[in-house]
């Protein structure tokens, strides 16, 4: 982040943890950022009174004298936009790591100044309006080729409009070069370089709100066949510790057909964004084919980072992913964890002596939950070309103890629409993910059905419901086993048992870690289902026919049902045919025959 | 300011409140004090203690006494400010080393003469400059190196109760603790916070007795030393780690022991201030301090050395829900629970795998690192031994009659899992191949391995189940 020239004001009074009262402030706006102290500290006003200024500061506030200068910027807490964000991995404000690497070493030292983007670079920028052309906030000046998978669009910033003067020819240029020069209908020249800033806290606009009607496809089962999230979304992810939050969090930032995906790790552990640093950009986009970091933006406030800079990462990460929700691209975001934010508002409201709430969270942790998921949704952005785009976001979600009716997993589940609950139950099985499948839910169904039926298959809305029932039929039965043993169950129970069995072990179990079963395509996941209900009814088909229910389960066309998640790609369609032809094939006698 | 002046402007005589652990000093509208700096405070007898500024301003600075605020009073307590953060000075000669919980010398070797003063609080490393852990550390315990690998660079807590062998069991990894085919240089750190003498002497006998003592360094905060001291005692020792990790390339195992002790210090300074308590009466901000001590492990690129934790939780009632052990589980990368049933069946180590985890385990383990079969074991091990709790629960409820022949295997087999894998001798050091072929015989004891060993791909089972080993290969190998 840069910052204007500033100007000092006022003088620290007082100092705790993050917080510090600042005098002589009056002039100073709320949500301004402030430098604190000799070593001119990040912060931010978040209470005025009178000549008082409260400010959360970004860095560590050790050391720190009552009387020390405070600094004011005149401009609110900003990122630029423009070029260089895709790839980069950077801390709750916006500083690029790798730099601050450069300048501190290992270790990061406070009260280091470097701007969010790199302004040496040169990008190969070309020009797609003319001198003459009237443009709209939001309007494409030209593209520049950022990664092999993204085209950057040179937008105009908001509220901005008028009557190209001038437009940078193709060639390589810097952000600070003039991209464009525009008259404004009052006249006056607005010169526009190849970014612009955007204050984090205030929602960059679009023309209006479209239905969230197409699937953002994850590749993964639970979430796509049972409880899927449409582009535009949101979802949250609770769920106690080791329970799969992070690893559910990075699947979909592997494997989302978003085009532009940002991770933001709030107050969560090191080597988790150390692992996508050295993960992705080995990993290949299904999509695209090229490398997964080609379309990734990171930004790491681990747990040990200060506090304030993570209540700020995530206002950081949806602002970036608005500005490429304006450029017309389906955006997906990811925060590991929402809670860690919720609770460095809770600690800088107790500095406050705020009047505390359930849980001593502040009492306006609902508003804030809901004003952050309002960013999301799929939307007509703004300019004269109107382009369809979506920001989907997924919160994970801490709750003490794993526990559900804490404040932070409440009010984030009265503003989602996609609930993927983790199961301690199931983690502590090894069965992942741990997704609790009757418990997850999705508001989306109704809106995506016809995207199912007409995309995937007809019968899909049908083979999906029919797998909850018997998941939830199975449940009813399983009580019933652990008070009497299986025997007790007539047969048909049996099947539906076994055939549970195999919708959990076989369809919903899937290995992150396994190379053909970490992505399921949509295709895969319709024949998987289909081969295990066709399973279903045959072996209804042969205990009619007077087949021992556990001679059929035994058969061994089961074993390679539970193989069918490592099938490869190209061989899905042609396995997975042949693999029904056999099992519709079964009669009575195979399993006669077997017998001796 | 004259340099007289600027003195005196830093000695306060005007103590105004002392409650709890914290000390309130009026400073009159003079006072330079920074935020977190270290204060010296001497008592009417003369004797010097120190604190640390936590809320300071012009008038006012409050300050948490590490010592104890008992014989402190409002009259004559003077309190100096130091000018600076709290320090460590730090060298080789530490290692062998015994220190109290504040970094002073208890051993009668005399103070050290330091290579460098280092700041206790430390910083973030920068997640960019992170190498992700993947260093198999053979410990020698079957059930952890099996199932839940510890990783050079990981942070992996003892989850535990009073009176269970968390002592041993941590005693027993430090001693044993080697990589594959290194000789590298190893340094433990022990920090020990409110833990009993007889703990802390457990400790340095082991270490004594295996020779181990000049590669150690002991510092010791005992359950009647002042527990306000606690806060600092692992910082000490993570900023002492940090030192010969980074600068000396030392592999450093920190044990921190007890982590509860610890909240509870946290709990009183929070209490003192009247701070909006979370949970149980614990500060809000404790996720935030344990990470601050917790992500103090790891490995940096370019970097030899490396720091691995072992932080040992006692928890209350056994409760995982607990705030300390779920906060603590929010940041680690996984658990090792020791579990009170299993202890009261006489097993040592009494380690329950099932809700125990190791997150790192993942990218560590397999052929070049340990065993190409590993993984698999692990899952196949895991699975039949949950499988076989679960049946132990139905058979004593239904009885075995409606059991299958399978089923009754798989009874036997957790059984036999924990006589002859969770169990072993304290002093047994186990390979990792000892441990994995001990799986294998144990699987071995099913009559279909390729139907019910359904967590190892057959050609696995066909090179390393015990009846269809060739006598040509070399199963201690980690080449295959
Ligand atoms: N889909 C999956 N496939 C395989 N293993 C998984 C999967 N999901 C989770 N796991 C296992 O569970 C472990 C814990 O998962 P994860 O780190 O995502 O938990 P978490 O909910 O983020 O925990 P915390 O709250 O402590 O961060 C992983 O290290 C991995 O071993
Ligand atoms: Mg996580």
């Amino acid at each position: 982040m840069t910052m204007a020239n500033s100007e000092q004001v006022g003088y620290i009074d007082r100092i705790s943890g993050p917080v510090v009262q600042a005098s002589n402030m009056l002039g100073s706006k709320l949500y301004d950022v402030a430098r604190v102290g000799e070593e001119k500290l990040v912060g931010e006003i978040i209470k005025l009174t009178e000549d008082l200024a409260t400010i959360q500061v970004y860095e560590s506030t050790d050391g720190l004298t009552p009387g020390e200068p405070v600094y004011l910027t005149n401009a609110p807490l900003s990122v630029e936009l423009g070029p260089g964000l895709i790839r980069q991995i950077f801390d709750g404000i916006q500083r690029p790591l790798p730099v601050i690497r450069e300048i501190s070493g290992d270790f990061i030292e406070r009260g280091i100044e470097i701007p969010g983007l790199d302004h040496k670079k040169l990008w190969d920028f070309a020009p797609s309006v003319k001198v003459g052309d009237k443009v709209l906030g939001g309007d494409i000046l030209g593209e520049i080729p950022e990664t092999p998978t993204v085209d950057f669009k040179l937008l105009v910033p908001p509220k901005i409009n008028g009557k190209i003067e001038f437009i940078a020819q193709r060639g390589d240029y810097n952000i600070d070069d003039t991209a464009a020069t525009l008259v404004t209908p009052s006249g006056d020249k607005v010169d526009l370089q190849f970014y612009h800033k955007w204050p984090v806290r205030q929602p960059r606009p679009y023309h209006s709100r479209l239905p969230s009607n197409i699937p953002l496809i994850t590749g993964q089962r639970i979430f796509d066949t049972f409880a899927p999230i449409a582009k535009g979304g949101t979802g949250a992810i609770p769920g106690g510790f080791g329970t799969g939050k992070t690893v559910s969090q990075h699947q979909l930032a592997k494997w989302s057909d978003a085009k532009i995906v940002v991770y933001v790790g709030c107050g969560e552990r090191g080597n988790e964004m150390t692992d996508v640093l050295q993960e992705f950009p080995r990993l290949v986009d299904p999509y695209t084919g090229g490398p997964l970091m080609d379309r990734t933006i990171l930004i790491a406030n681990t747990s040990n980072m200060p506090v304030a800079a993570r209540e700020a990462s995530v206002y950081t990460g949806i602002t970036l992913a608005e500005f490429f929700r304006d450029m017309g691209y389906d955006v997906a975001m990811m925060a590991d964890s929402t809670s860690r934010w919720a609770e460095a508002m809770r600690e800088i409201s107790g500095r406050l002596e705020e009047m505390p709430g359930e849980e001593s969270f502040p009492a306006y942790l609902a508003s804030r939950i809901a004003q952050y998921y309002e960013r999301a949704g799929r939307v007509l952005t703004i300019g004269t070309k109107q382009r369809e785009a979506s920001i989907t976001v997924v919160g994970a979600v801490s709750p003490p103890g794993g526990d559900f009716s804490e404040p932070v997993t409440q009010n984030t589940l009265r503003i989602v629409k996609v609930f993927w609950a983790l199961s301690k139950e199931l983690a502590s099985r090894r069965h992942f993910p741990a997704i609790d499948y009757l418990l997850s839910y999705t508001l989306y169904w109704s809106a995506l059905e016809d995207y199912y039926s007409q995309n995937v298959n007809p019968e899909f809305p049908e083979l999906r419901t029919q797998s909850l029932a018997l998941l939830q039929k199975d449940k009813e039965l399983q009580d019933i086993v652990a008070l009497v043993g299986p025997d007790a169950l007539p047969p048909s129970e049996k099947i539906i048992l076994e055939t549970a069995r195999m919708l959990k072990e076989d369809f919903l179990q899937q290995n992150a870690f396994h190379e053909s079963d970490s992505f399921c395509s949509l295709e895969k996941q319709y024949l998987m289902l289909k081969t295990i209900l066709r399973f279903y009814e045959k072996a209804k088909d042969l205990h009619r026919r007077g087949t021992n229910v556990a001679d059929i389960f035994e058969s061994d066309l089961v074993i390679r049902i539970a193989r069918m998640k490592y099938i490869e790609k190209s061989e899905v369609e042609t396995s997975l045919n042949e693999l029904m032809k056999e099992i519709d094939g079964l009669t009575p006698q195979n399993f006669e025959v077997e017998d001796k | 300011m004259t340099i007289k002046e600027r003195y005196e402007a830093r000695e306060f005589q005007t103590v105004t409140e002392v409650s709890g652990p914290l000390m309130f000093v009026n400073l009159r509208g003079m006072g330079e004090v920074s935020y977190g700096e270290m204060a010296e405070i001497t008592t009417t007898s003369g004797e010097r203690r120190r604190g640390q500024v936590l809320d300071v301003s012009k008038d006012l600075a409050i300050i948490q006494c590490f010592e104890g605020t008992s014989g402190l009073e409002t009259k004559d307590t003077i309190c100096r400010f130091l000018g600076e953060t709290m320090k460590i000075g730090v060298s080789k000669e530490m290692l062998g080393r015994v220190f109290n919980g504040r970094g002073e010398s208890i051993d009668g070797g005399g103070d050290i003469i330091p290579d460098k003063i280092l700041d206790v609080a430390g910083t973030p490393i920068n997640p960019s400059a992170r190498q992700y852990p993947k260093e198999f550390i053979e410990t020698g315990i079957s059930t952890i190196d099996t199932l839940l690998t510890l990783v050079r660079g990981q942070k992996l807590p003892l989850f535990s109760g009073s009176g269970l062998p968390h002592n041993m069991l941590a005693a027993q990894i430090a001693r044993q603790a080697k990589v594959l085919g290194t000789e590298e240089e190893f340094a433990v750190i022990f920090s020990a916070m409110g833990i009993t003498a007889d703990e802390a002497r457990f400790f340095r006998d082991d270490f004594e007795a295996t020779g181990a003592l000049d590669k150690v360094v002991l510092f010791l905060n005992l359950a009647d030393d002042p527990a306000i001291e606690r806060l600092l005692t692992p910082r000490l020792a993570l900023t002492v780690a940090e030192y010969l990790a980074y600068e000396h390339n030392y592999h450093v195992l920190v044990i921190l022991t007890d982590m509860t002790a610890y909240a509870e210090s946290l709990r009183e300074v929070a209490a003192a201030r009247s701070e909006v308590p979370s949970r149980r009466g614990y500060p809000g901000y404790m996720y935030s301090d344990f990470s601050t001590i917790y992500e103090r492990a790891g490995r940096i690129h370019d970097k030899k050395g490396s720091i691995t934790q072992i932080p040992i939780l006692t928890l209350p009632n056994y409760d995982i829900t607990h705030p300390v052990p779920d906060l603590t589980g929010y940041i680690t990368e996984g658990q090792v629970y020791v579990d009170v049933a299993l202890n009261r069946k006489g097993l040592y180590p009494p380690i329950n795998p099932l809700p125990s985890l190791s997150r790192l385990m993942k990218d560590t383990i397999g052929q070049g690192s340990t065993r190409s079969d590993h993984k698999f074991v692990s899952d196949q091990l895991y699975a039949l031994y949950a499988t076989g709790r679960d049946l132990r629960d139905l058979v004593a409820v239904v009885g075995d009659e409606s059991l299958s022949e399978t089923d009754k295997k798989i009874l036997e087999f957790a059984d036999l899992f924990e006589q002859r894998f969770i169990n072993q001798d304290y002093h047994e050091d186990r390979t990792i191949f000892e441990s994995l072929d001990i799986g294998w015989e144990m699987l071995s004891i099913f009559d279909d391995p390729h139907r019910v060993l359904k967590r190892i791909p057959s050609e696995i089972i066909d090179k390393f189940h015990m009846d269809k080993r060739d006598d040509k290969t070399d199963f201690n190998s980690v080449d295959i």
